[in-house]
């Protein structure tokens, strides 16, 4: 079966991110397929690479950048939400006239119609977040 | 698995199956970003040619509360937004019949909101629908996709 994940919540501040890390791990673990993961409201904070926990915690964003490593999955975030709470990649960086960028390896920048697209082309699409 | 009744399968112009999206609002306008960008993925959403609702349950029914006004606040007023679905063909709004109970509003606390409808000679048509928990809950198992904000 073929799924899309959407999260919602910021990383550590919610269970949400954790949640939908160990569900797509545990997809592709059963041989299922992901389509996409999109990071929508606060969630796009699971892709910024300046994230620095304490060593002895998870390092969620490391997490998602393996993850998408590993078995090739496309991370997105949402442009205008991204904006909102200061997550750049180079190119929005410049376009906005800012000092630098934060986007994490492996996390991409683009449109709500990738969330749309996610509902369309996978048999199920999982939200995850309040 | 549930069967797939392919008798109520609907073809979009694009010559693909067209799913059913319901957008589903629990929280009160301004307090959250969730209606803000909740909103922005409707309207986005709108263009791809879906079948598109929205359910209003919980706080979120007082979203559609007539006469919002922000100023004081500072808050971006989005209830100004839910004139513009009718444009976008976002035309079945469903509130929960027990939500409004449970919060003292009814029907006539909420924004006129219509749709013309092409097919009757551009006919002006309520897009707000109230219905019972019951009745949503029977549109909920219908949808493919649910989204929450």
């Amino acid at each position: 079966m073929k799924f899309s994940v959407m999260v919602n919540e910021g990383p550590y501040t919610h269970q949400a991110a954790d949640t939908a890390y160990h569900f797509t791990r545990a997809v592709l673990d059963a041989g299922h397929e992901i389509f996409r993961i999109f990071f929508y409201h606060d969630g796009v904070h699971n892709g910024t690479r300046l994230t620095t926990p304490p060593q002895d915690d998870r390092h969620i964003v490391d997490r998602w950048s393996e993850l998408a490593h590993d078995h090739d999955i496309d991370l997105v975030v949402c442009v205008a939400a991204a904006q909102r709470r200061g997550i750049l990649d180079k190119e929005e960086a410049k376009r906005n006239g800012k000092d630098g960028d934060n986007i994490a390896p492996g996390f991409r920048i683009s449109g709500l119609g990738q969330l749309i697209e996610a509902g369309i082309e996978a048999d199920r699409l999982v939200v995850f977040g309040d | 698995m549930k069967q797939i009744d392919w008798s109520s399968l609907v073809i979009n112009e694009s010559g693909k199956a067209v799913k059913k999206f319901m957008y589903v609002n629990r929280h009160a306008p301004h307090g959250t970003i969730y209606p803000l960008e909740g909103l922005e993925v409707v309207l986005i959403g709108a263009a791809f040619d879906q079948d598109v609702s929205m359910a209003f349950i919980g706080d979120g029914v007082f979203q559609l509360n007539k006469g919002q006004d922000t100023a004081d606040s500072g808050m971006k007023n989005v209830a100004l937004t839910y004139g513009a679905l009718g444009d976008y063909e976002v035309t079945k709004l469903y509130v929960e019949q027990e939500s409004l109970d449970e919060r003292g509003l009814e029907l006539n606390d909420l924004m006129n909101l219509t749709w013309e409808d092409e097919e009757e000679n551009w006919a002006e048509k309520p897009s707000i629908q109230v219905v019972s928990r019951a009745q949503l809950s029977d549109l909920l198992e219908q949808q493919d996709v649910i989204l929450n904000f």
